[in-house]
This record gives C-alpha cells, sequence and structure tokens, in this order.
C-alpha cells in the first residue's frame, strides 16, 4: 500500500520542492529533482505492474478525505490490470519528456517553474488512473486540466499562448460540467462514488423501476444508465478533444513542445478513454450512450484526419492526427472492444509522443520555425530525427511489425465484427487509416526530403538536437516498433496476451468472425496504409506541383479541410461573440454598473447619512459621557431595587 | 446611641454632593477632589456598617479604598500635570479632542 | 444624647464643607476645606470606635493626599482657570442625576439586616490587647494577606506611573 502512495507523492514532492525553492535556489538545476521523482515513480510503476500479473491486486482507502452526513469521499487506489498500463504508460511518457525538456527548455527563464508543473502533472495524471473513486476522478481531471492550462500558456507573455490557455480551459469546463452532473447522479443513484460499490450495485439497479424510466428528455428512450453514460462521455468529450469540442487541443500547441507530447499527445487526452474504459460496466448497459461513443469517435477520426491533410503547421498536423487517433480509440470503446481502445491508448502513447518529440527536435533545429512549407531535406542535417521520426510515421501508418498496426489492426477487426453498425463505423475507420498514412507521411517527406526551403540563416543554424534530447526519441522509437508485440493477434501467430490480460477489468468483446474475415480486414487497412504512403511519396516526395493541382481541382473542400471546416468560425459567431455581448452589455452595463454599484455605493451612502446625525453624541467631553455613565448605572441600580 | 441611618444619610448626601462635584465643575483638579469626596461617603457608609454590624471587614475595605485613592491620586495628578504641560488648561471642556 | 449632638455637629460639618469643597472658585480654597472635611470624619470614625482608620484618615488623607493636591495646585499656575465660569454647560442635568442618585440610593436603607451579625463585637474587642488596631492587624495579616500584597502592587505599580507620566520627555 505504502509502496503505492508513493507513486503519485514523489511527483508531488517534486512539484513543491521546484516551486519554492526553485526560483531562488535550484534555478538550472531544477530538473534534477523532478526527474529523480518521475523515475521514482517509474520503477514502483514497473514493480505494481509485475505485482498485477503475478495476480496480487491492490483496492483500498488511504485516507478519508470527506465526511458530511451520509455523503463519504476517500483518497485511495485501485490498482487493477487497467491500471497498471496506465501506471506504464503515463510515468514511461513523462520520464522521457522530462529529460528531453532538460534539453529543449535548455536555458529558458521559466525553467524551474516548467519542470515544477511537469511534477504536478504527472502528480495529478497518477492521481486520476490510480483512484479508486468517482470524487478522486474528478480530482485528477480537474488538477490535469489546471496543469494542461498553466503548461499552454507557459510563455503568458506571448498573447496567443494565454489566449490558448484559456481556450483550452474554458472549453473543457463545458464537457467538465457534464463529466459532473455524470458524478452526480451516480451518487445520486447508487449512493456512493466508491468504484466498487458502484459497479457491484449496478446488477442490483437493473430491477430497479428508476433505471427503465424513460426520462423522456429527446425522442430517443433515455434510461438513466444511459443518461450517466452520456453525462461522463460528456467530460470525455471535452477532455479527449472530441467533435464538437475538439477546438482547444489544436491551440494548446502554443505550449512548449515536450508539453505538447506529454499532456496533449501521450496522457492527459487519452483521460477520457480511459474514463470510459473504467466506466465500462454503466456503458455496457446502454447500446445507446455505446452508439454514441462509437459515431462520435469515427466521425471525429475522419473529420479531424481531414483536417490534417492540408495544415501546414507540423504541430498542428500532429495534433489533428492526436484528435483522430483518439477518435480511433473511442470508436473501439463504442462497439465494446474496450482491450483494443486501451491498446491503441497504449501503442499511440509512443508513437505520437516520438512524433512531437520529433517535431520539437526539427522546432529546435529550425529556430522555431513550424511551417512544413519551409522545411525540407533535413535528413542529412539531423539524421537521429530523421530515423525515428520515420518509425513513428510507419507506426501510426499502420504498417505490419510496428506498434500502431497491432492495435489499429485490433480497432479495426472488432468493430468489423461487432456487426450492425460496427460495419459502417469500420469503413470510416479504414478510411481514416488511409488519410492517417498520408498527412503522416506528407509532414515527413516535406519536412526532411527535397530541398530546403528555409532562409539562409535557418540553413547555416540547422543541427542534430544534443544527446539528451536524441537518447529519448530513440527509446520512444523502440517502444513505437515493439510496444505492439505484446498484442499480436493469434492469426499471426501471437497470443495477443494484453486483451487477455485487459479482459480481466474491461472483458472480451462479443463480436465474432472467422480467420478469413480477420485476414481480409487486416490486408485491407494494411493496403490503405501502404497506399497512403506511397500517395503521399508521389505527391510531396517526388512531384512537388501535385498537391497544388489536386487543390486547385477540389477547391471548395480544401478551403474547407484548410479553415477546419470553420468551426472556430462558428463558435466565435455563435457563443463567444454573444457571450462577450451579455458580458459587457447586459453584465457590465446593468447588473454591475447600475444594481451592485447601486448596493455598492448605496450601503455606505446611508451609513453615512446616520452616522452624521449619531456622531452628535460624541461631544469628546468626559464629563458628558459620564453623565451618560451615571444615567445608566442609576437605570441599573433602578431595575435591580424594583425587582 | 446614633441609629446607622443617620450614617447612611449622610453618606448619600457626601456621595451625592462629590457626584454633583465631578460632573459640573470645570476645573479638573475640583473633579478630582469630588473623586475623593464620592470615596469618603462611601467610606462612612462602610465604617458605619462595620460597627453596627460587628464585623471587621469594612473597616479593611477603608483601607483598602484608602490605598487605592492614594495611588489613584498619584497617577491622576501627574495626567494632570502632563496635561497642563501639553495642553495648558484646567478645564476638561477644553479638551475634546474625541469629538465625532 | 451626647452622641446625638455630637454626631449633628459632625454631620453639618461634613456637609458644609463638602459643598464649599465643590462650590469655590479657587482650588486652593477647595483644598483647604477638604482639609476640615477629613479631620471631621476622622471624628466621625471615633465616634464609631474605629480609633485606627481615624489615624489613617487623618494620616495618609490630609497628610498626604492633599498635600499632592496642594502641590498640583501651586504648581499649576491657574490664575487665568479662576476667573471663568466654574461650573460646565450640563450643570442642570448634573443636579438632577446627583439628587436621582441620592434618591436611589437612600431607597436602599429599608434593605438593612436588622442587627448584629459579626463577631467583633464592642466587649471583644475592649477585651482583647491592642483593641481596634490589633484586631484589624490580625484580620489583615490572615484573612486578607493576599488582598493587602495585591494593594501593595497597585501602590508600586502608580508610584512608576506617575513618574513615568510627569517626568518631561526626553530627548533621545
Amino acid at each position: 500500500m505504502s509502496k503505492y502512495l508513493l507513486i503519485p507523492v514523489l511527483p508531488l514532492l517534486a512539484f513543491f520542492i521546484n516551486i519554492i525553492l526553485g526560483r531562488r535556489y535550484l534555478k538550472d538545476n531544477a530538473q534534477w529533482v523532478s526527474i529523480a521523482a518521475v523515475l521514482g515513480s517509474f520503477v514502483i510503476a514497473v514493480s505494481s505492474l509485475f505485482d498485477v500479473i503475478s495476480g496480487s491486486r491492490f483496492y483500498g482507502d488511504i485516507y478519508t478525505w470527506v465526511v458530511a452526513g451520509n455523503f463519504r469521499a476517500s483518497v485511495g487506489f485501485n490498482i487493477d490490470e487497467l491500471t497498471s498500463i496506465m501506471l506504464i504508460v503515463v510515468t514511461t511518457i513523462s520520464s522521457l519528456v522530462h529529460i528531453y525538456s532538460v534539453g529543449y527548455m535548455h536555458g529558458d527563464k521559466g525553467y524551474y517553474r516548467f519542470f515544477s508543473y511537469l511534477s504536478l502533472f504527472t502528480f495529478s495524471m497518477l492521481m486520476l488512473v490510480m483512484s479508486n473513486n468517482f470524487l478522486q476522478l474528478y480530482f485528477g481531471w480537474e488538477a490535469v486540466g489546471l496543469c494542461s492550462y498553466l503548461l499552454i500558456g507557459f510563455w503568458y507573455e506571448k498573447r496567443s499562448a494565454s489566449d490558448a490557455g484559456k481556450k483550452a480551459f474554458i472549453v473543457n469546463r463545458v464537457g467538465d460540467f457534464g463529466f459532473a452532473l455524470g458524478v452526480f447522479m451516480i451518487y445520486l443513484t447508487f449512493g456512493s462514488l466508491d468504484y466498487r460499490t458502484v459497479f457491484n450495485s449496478l446488477s442490483m439497479h437493473l430491477n430497479d423501476p428508476l433505471v427503465h424510466m424513460n426520462l423522456g428528455i429527446t425522442a430517443v428512450d433515455v434510461n438513466l444508465f444511459t443518461l450517466i453514460a452520456l453525462l461522463l462521455f460528456c467530460g470525455a468529450v471535452g477532455k479527449s478533444a472530441q467533435i464538437p469540442l475538439h477546438v482547444w487541443l489544436p491551440d494548446a500547441m502554443e505550449g512548449p513542445t515536450p508539453v505538447s507530447a506529454l499532456i496533449h499527445a501521450a496522457t492527459m487526452v487519452t483521460a477520457g478513454v480511459f474514463m470510459v474504459a473504467r466506466c465500462s460496466p454503466i456503458f455496457n448497459l446502454s447500446p445507446f450512450a455505446m452508439n454514441v461513443v462509437a459515431v462520435v469517435g469515427a466521425v471525429t477520426a475522419i473529420f479531424a484526419a481531414s483536417i490534417g491533410l492540408v495544415q501546414n503547421d507540423i504541430k498542428r498536423v500532429i495534433a489533428y492526427s492526436t484528435i483522430s487517433q483518439l477518435g480511433y480509440m473511442f470508436l473501439a470503446e463504442g462497439v465494446g472492444a474496450y482491450s483494443a481502445g486501451i491498446f491503441h491508448l497504449y501503442t499511440h502513447a509512443f508513437f505520437k509522443a516520438l512524433l512531437f518529440l520529433g517535431a520539437g527536435s526539427v522546432m529546435h533545429a529550425m529556430e522555431g520555425e513550424l511551417n512544413i512549407q519551409k522545411m525540407g531535406g533535413l535528413r542529412k542535417y539531423m539524421p537521429w530525427t530523421y530515423w525515428t521520426f520515420l518509425l513513428a510515421s510507419l507506426s501510426i501508418s499502420g504498417i505490419p511489425g510496428f506498434a500502431g498496426f497491432f492495435s489499429k489492426d485490433e480497432i479495426l477487426w472488432q468493430a468489423y465484427s461487432s456487426g450492425g453498425p460496427g460495419r459502417l463505423v469500420w469503413i470510416i475507420g479504414s478510411i481514416t487509416a488511409f488519410m492517417t498514412a498520408l498527412y503522416s507521411f506528407r509532414v515527413f517527406f516535406m519536412a526532411f526530403h527535397g530541398e530546403f526551403r528555409g532562409t539562409h540563416e535557418q540553413e547555416h543554424h540547422l543541427h542534430e538536437s544534443p544527446k539528451v534530447m536524441t537518447i529519448p526519441l530513440a527509446i520512444l522509437a523502440t517502444g513505437a516498433v515493439v510496444a505492439g508485440w505484446v498484442g499480436i493477434p493469434s492469426l499471426l501467430g501471437g497470443g495477443n496476451q494484453i486483451a487477455g490480460y485487459l479482459g480481466h477489468v474491461l472483458g472480451h468483446p462479443k463480436g465474432e468472425g472467422t480467420g478469413m474475415q480477420e485476414m481480409m480486414v487486416m490486408g485491407f487497412s494494411t493496403a490503405l496504409g501502404i497506399l497512403g504512403i506511397g500517395l503521399s511519396y508521389i505527391m510531396y516526395g517526388r512531384r512537388s506541383e501535385l498537391p497544388q493541382k489536386i487543390a486547385a481541382a477540389f477547391k471548395p473542400l480544401y478551403t474547407l479541410f484548410y479553415n477546419k471546416y470553420y468551426v472556430d468560425e462558428l463558435y466565435s459567431y455563435t457563443v463567444v461573440k454573444p457571450t462577450l455581448w451579455i458580458g459587457k452589455n447586459i453584465l457590465g452595463k446593468v447588473t454591475d454598473g447600475t444594481i451592485i454599484e447601486g448596493v455598492v455605493n448605496g450601503v455606505p451612502g446611508l451609513i453615512g447619512w446616520f452616522s452624521a446625525r449619531f456622531r452628535r453624541i460624541q461631544t469628546g467631553l468626559v464629563q458628558e459621557y459620564a453623565a451618560v455613565m451615571a444615567i445608566g448605572i442609576l437605570i441599573i441600580m433602578v431595575v435591580l431595587i424594583v425587582w | 446611641m446614633v441609629p446607622i441611618q443617620w450614617y447612611l444619610w449622610l453618606s448619600v448626601i457626601v456621595f451625592s454632593i462629590g457626584v454633583f462635584g465631578f460632573l459640573s465643575r470645570r476645573n479638573i483638579i475640583v473633579i478630582f477632589m469630588s473623586i475623593e469626596l464620592m470615596l469618603n461617603g462611601v467610606n462612612i457608609s462602610l465604617v458605619a456598617f462595620s460597627h453596627y454590624l460587628q464585623d471587621m471587614r469594612g473597616q479593611i475595605l477603608v483601607f483598602f479604598v484608602i490605598a487605592v485613592a492614594a495611588a489613584e491620586a498619584a497617577i491622576g495628578l501627574a495626567i494632570i500635570i502632563s496635561l497642563f504641560r501639553n495642553k495648558a488648561t484646567a478645564h476638561v471642556d477644553d479638551i475634546d479632542e474625541m469629538k465625532g | 444624647m451626647l452622641a446625638e449632638i455630637f454626631f449633628a455637629y459632625f454631620a453639618v460639618v461634613i456637609v458644609l464643607t463638602s459643598i464649599l469643597v465643590i462650590a469655590s472658585r479657587n482650588p486652593v480654597h477647595s483644598v483647604l476645606w477638604m482639609l476640615l472635611l477629613f479631620f471631621h470624619i476622622a471624628g466621625l470614625y471615633l465616634m464609631l470606635d474605629a480609633e485606627f482608620l481615624a489615624a489613617i484618615q487623618i494620616i495618609i488623607y490630609a497628610g498626604a493626599i492633599l498635600v499632592l493636591f496642594l502641590f498640583v495646585v501651586l504648581l499649576l499656575n491657574l490664575k487665568e482657570e479662576i476667573k471663568g465660569r466654574p461650573f460646565s454647560r450640563i450643570f442642570v442635568i448634573a443636579l438632577v442625576l446627583a439628587i436621582g442618585m441620592a434618591v436611589v440610593i437612600s431607597s436602599t436603607m429599608k434593605l438593612l439586616p436588622p442587627g448584629p451579625v459579626g463577631q467583633y463585637s464592642m466587649d471583644m474587642i475592649r477585651a482583647t490587647k491592642g483593641g481596634n488596631s490589633s484586631i484589624i492587624g490580625r484580620v489583615m495579616y490572615t484573612e486578607f494577606l493576599f488582598p493587602f500584597e495585591i494593594a501593595s502592587t497597585i501602590l508600586l505599580v502608580a508610584i512608576i506611573g506617575a513618574i513615568v507620566l510627569a517626568k518631561k520627555r526626553l530627548r533621545s
């Protein structure tokens, strides 16, 4: 138990040490505390993974956090298969990003602040995944949101960075509101927030008339479990940047690149996926909610991929790729293949963090240049970055043998085999796989091949990143290749251990199919991936005039993609501007200007009016005070005698 | 044998004259003497009670009253001196810094 | 009969001097009237068989406190003050309050206990060697030892306080 307690506490201690001592004393040595703490967490996480594999799980409360009447909430841990996988993902990526940041953030004046925030984030994320109740989950959920805000706006002097931070925070509020309502509904229904209590009493509530009551919110039959599931999913949509709340994630790229890799690719944004998997018993009871999850995931996947095809900002392309891959995970969970979703989360963490850190390495060499149109030919200057980026791109494109292939293939197969709407979802997923390969290699070819298109000074400055950055890249590249080998499907002679491992918690998907069909699905998606890479090579690797021709031929579609379907503009006109108008004209002028100002100025005015009259009593003459005192004494004596 | 009521009446009269002097005089030294008058009025009744109730505690109390009166006179007169040094007045109604 | 006559004499002088104390325009006169008042109060104490207090009254009140008053009156040059009106603007209110207080206090007289309750009868005092002073001393140093010590502290505080207040500010 105390061993598990150390996992989140170490980064928390590092946070306190850095935030208190960093500015004055640690300065450029701030990384040591944070890195030591996160490596400590990593070692314990690995040992707890072995614990779980050997069958010893942990479930229990550490500390009673809130007691109010019948309400009771604890801080507790739930170490099971799902948590152990998440622990490995979080601590591994976090450790590597910490190390990478030593090089990337070198010389920044907020160096100590950066590392303290990273530690705080690691703590929050670990609390989130280790939680054994919904309140602690919510705490971690909000705390990672806070860290995300702090780190997106890390360079707060930059207007766009602080705006992006606010945007991320506010958009997340929308989702979190739903999530909070979901948690309230769980408490109202089950009278507890403890996972085990809630999930074990689900079956008892199946016959509860309340559950079958049609709440009649829409034309659809919305029963209680559907409502809870949808409210929880609301939170996941916000945190994991799914349609329609995806708008914050591309802007979040204003933060330092290691942050993008850790928070906005590998860990925090996958919290929604984790949460849905954790609440799978609830989701399983509501086919409607499951379909919503699947459809939102599938639509987000193809939607974000299509935007990613035409963006020029290297980090934004990867950000849309992240949204798209998160859509994949939800797609898997929506068809009931939770373990496939978590498996993809796990492999995705490696190759997506690698892509971001590779992009960061490129930016480092290009002095902060983000536009891939101005890159090119970086291959010969940055061999390490080049090869690792290639491995990550191959992995995300689903080329057989790489990590991404196994998880993506598992998702597509599960979608296909679940039947019904799963086939439609499968088709969307397959198209997305093609687009994924296309945009990933577009970035790859434009950045690393061809002629250098930037300025002369930039070209002069080009260099490979220091060892402290390339070694994490190499480790992640290894992960991007081998991480998927724990899930080799039986068709290819593997054991698919991870599905069996997670199956204890998440159950096994119900879909069935023949080996023939599975082979067909696998071959189809692999073919699409290779096709995407090939097309990308032709368009961007060989004939660089072809993209312009295509863009001109499909002008409206290109414009739509390039402007991200105008979602930001839509929100600006429907939500942001009306809100600002109300704030300025109604709240600012009427509520604040008239009502509150009236009260605020009226009360002191009234007091002033009264005191102007009452102050006459204060003559300042001691004898008159004594006379008043004598009157008082007389009254008291009379009262005492008369009684 | 003089009845105790006579002493008490005398005590009340002296005390009330003290109260009147305290409240009405302007000269701060006379005000101080009024306080001594009030204390003496009380002392008379205490000694009278002590005698008529055949209890020594009354006289002991007078003893303490005299001790406190001495202390009070020392402090009060010191205050008067420092006040006079600062304000150059012995009239209490010239001192109204606390006026609201 | 003789006791009543003596009482009447003391009472009349006490009341008259009390009035003169608060009515005199010149504080020096007030102090002197007060001196007379204290001597008569001491006489009253003798009538009440409180010889020790009578002595104390003369030594401390007349001898120490009044002399202190006199010193202060002489220290302060009060020529200007004496010329102004002697009474403040709440003269009438003060009069009403004083009379009201006299009425209220005198109305409590009916609550007196009917007779002697203590052990220190005249016979007992006379039988004791040293009389009144001896008995006061005995009670003071046994039953009232602690208040007695506190009284000494009060006097000490008063001494220090008087010095601090009255001395001139030192320029540091």
